[in-house]
């Protein structure tokens, strides 16, 4: 077979790309401090010590609460771009638009550290609220994105036709654009509640003395006995992420498919 | 002739149309639009894409502004006024179907306001089901339908408020032949039934001619003409017009002379015609014209038969074969360009081949002249 080659290079690819993750788990139930192989037995102690962590609670209560606003913010503002981006012509779309979907290649350090003099001269306090802002920031192209696809599929007319039926434009947001953008509205919540939950660098910068997630499990890592715990809590991020990401993708097809539309690409 | 409206003496206007213009930036979408819509008629604004007739018909509907002029809706300006408070529906070319409802819930949709008991609602929604044929279909999920079932539904959805005035846009254009033919029938039949004013736009002008009391010809913004379906056939008021409405013949003339009601030309192919003043739309001036003339209007006489006054003769160039008619193009001796002439394929006349030449009668009150 002439795809041989070629399938087995895939398979390696994959392979050294996800087997760093497959550590996480393996190390996690490990009785054993010492990160090595041979591996020692089978325990759950790791997980029983992420109970008993106080500072490891405020972290995650403080990355809630950012991933939460940041999801909810993000998706609000995107929805506004999305449908202005769908339905209207407007002076320097393009150009705006642009400027909306930079921070998806713009270097996140750079915006850490923009952000984090901005609210240095502002005098103002880092800490949870300006993570958020940075996490919004970073959130709403992904927002933009997905709800740009969801407007793009919906027939324009749909909203004349409340229009014309004796609805209000506030009502016909209600009663047909919403319900049509809703699987759109949802995979955009979680996707930004993801990345904010997994966001490092902005979340470095600008924590102050409150260390949300990524940024205590960062901290932790100067104690080699903490790493098996910090494997844990990685191995329950990770079933985490993937679980929300599937959510998202099955409400964004269900959409499709209510809508009686073609898939034609998405995250997952 | 048929008789128009105003010879019936009836039907007030309920649309009026008074100097529309709009402008899109540079633009000029809508010219001086003038024109009265009487209650009741079935109404077609007609023209080929592009020429603004869907874009009156939005501004009719409330979703366009008009830059000047004024639109009266059942004697009311609308000026200002939003969509949802006009007296009018739309039925859209893509119908708006709401895909997340049922198809009663869609039909049912513009009651939700009303005052009704939820009995008489789902009553109404029965009734209007019925009407286009869906009666058992109020459960279904609305993304299942067919076309020509989408198309029922809009229109149910629409007249279920009865509107003062229905606007339809293309609402034929995506179905495929045969369920367009089923739906212009329908809609004729609904359109008497309910008594509702009907606006379609359409650039297809058998639809026209075959569902309207009267019709609007656009081009570029403007109309051209507007008349019943017979007189827009058989008098248009332009070259243009001609070309768009059916399929017209035209030979090259001069104007010889006119006078006291009458017109002297010399026309390729048929020689020195006299004509009527009221075959030539504006002013007959001497000098170089066209005739126009269907392609009905030339007569072949198959295998010897009657002799005429009025005989050409020409030889078959092309044979394009439908079944109930065959439509010949044939080179008239003294004319530049072939014509096309249609007949009738009867019982016992057989179909003429390329090639053959034979005689064609005609008709000089068939002609219209063009200057």
């Amino acid at each position: 077979m002439k795809a041989r080659p070629l399938a087995l290079f895939a398979l390696l690819y994959l392979l050294v790309l996800y087997a760093p993750i497959m550590l996480l788990p393996i190390f996690a139930f490990n009785d054993g401090t010492v990160i090595a192989f041979p591996l020692r037995g089978f325990t759950t102690e790791w997980f029983g010590l992420l109970l008993e962590t106080p500072a490891l609670h405020r972290a995650t209560r403080n990355s809630l609460v950012i991933a939460v606003s940041v999801a909810v913010l993000a998706t609000c503002l995107g929805l506004f771009a999305a449908r202005a981006a769908t339905r209207y012509r407007f002076p320097a779309k393009t150009g705006i638009l642009g400027f909306i979907m930079l921070p998806l290649v713009l270097p996140e350090v750079i915006v850490a550290i923009s952000l984090l003099v901005v609210l240095m001269q502002l005098g103002l306090d880092s800490g949870i609220w300006s993570i958020i802002a940075g996490h919004t920031l970073l959130c709403i192209p992904f927002s933009v994105a997905i709800l740009q696809g969801s407007f793009a599929n919906m027939d324009q007319s749909l909203e004349e036709a409340a229009i014309d039926l004796g609805e209000t434009p506030l009502s016909t947001f209600r009663l047909v654009t919403l319900p049509l953008v809703a699987p759109g509205i949802v995979a955009s919540l979680l996707i930004c509640f993801t990345i904010s939950l997994d966001e490092f660098i902005i979340a470095f910068f600008l924590s102050g003395n409150a260390p949300t997630l990524p940024v205590y499990l960062w901290g932790q890592l100067r104690f080699p006995a903490r790493l098996p715990m910090i494997m844990a809590l990685g191995t329950i991020l990770v079933v985490l992420s993937i679980l929300l990401l599937v959510i998202a993708e099955t409400f964004r097809r269900r959409g499709l498919r209510r809508a009686g539309l073609k898939d034609s690409g998405g995250f997952l | 002739m048929r008789d128009t409206s105003s010879e019936r003496g009836e039907a007030p206007a309920i649309v009026t149309l008074q100097a529309v213009e709009k402008y899109y930036g540079e633009y000029h979408a809508l010219r001086g639009i003038s024109a009265e819509i009487r209650q009741g008629e079935f109404f077609s604004l007609l023209g080929p894409s592009g020429c603004g007739k869907t874009t009156l018909l939005r501004a009719i509907a409330g979703f366009e502004d008009i830059s000047s002029g004024s639109i009266r809706l059942d004697g009311r300006d609308m000026e200002g006024v939003a969509p949802n408070r006009r007296p009018t529906n739309l039925v859209f070319q893509s119908y708006a179907i709401f895909p997340h409802l049922t198809v009663a819930q869609n039909v049912g949709f513009g009651l939700r306001k009303a005052q009704m008991s939820a009995e008489d609602k789902r009553r109404a929604v029965g009734e209007a089901l019925e009407m286009v044929g869906l009666g058992d279909f109020g459960a279904r999920a609305a993304h299942a339908l067919s076309g020509g079932q989408r198309q029922r539904v809009a229109l149910a959805r629409a007249l279920i408020l009865k509107p003062r005035v229905l606007l339809l846009d293309e609402p034929l254009s995506a179905l495929d032949k045969k369920m367009r033919e089923v739906m212009q029938v329908e809609l004729i039949k609904l359109q008497r039934e309910v008594g509702i004013t009907f606006i379609l736009v359409t650039h297809d002008q058998e639809e026209a001619l075959v569902m309207s009391d009267r019709i609007a010809v656009m081009f570029e913004g403007g109309i051209a003409q507007l008349d019943d379906p017979e007189t827009l056939y058989r008098r248009p008021s332009s070259r243009r017009v001609a070309e768009f409405i059916g399929m017209m013949n035209f030979l090259p003339a001069r104007v010889t002379g006119s006078g006291s009601g009458r017109i002297e030309a010399e026309v390729a192919g048929l020689g020195r015609v006299t004509l009527d003043a009221g075959q030539c739309p504006g002013e007959a001036h001497p000098g170089a014209a066209a005739v126009g003339l269907r392609p009905e209007s030339l007569t072949i006489l198959f295998d010897g038969g009657v002799a005429h006054d009025r005989e050409v003769r020409g030889s078959v160039a092309e044979v394009t074969y439908y079944g109930d008619m065959t439509y010949y193009d044939i080179a008239l001796d003294g004319a530049p360009d072939t014509v096309s002439v249609s007949a009738r394929n009867m019982p016992g006349r057989r179909v003429l081949e390329r090639g053959e030449t034979t005689t064609l009668a005609w008709d000089p009150r068939a002609l219209s002249l063009f200057c």
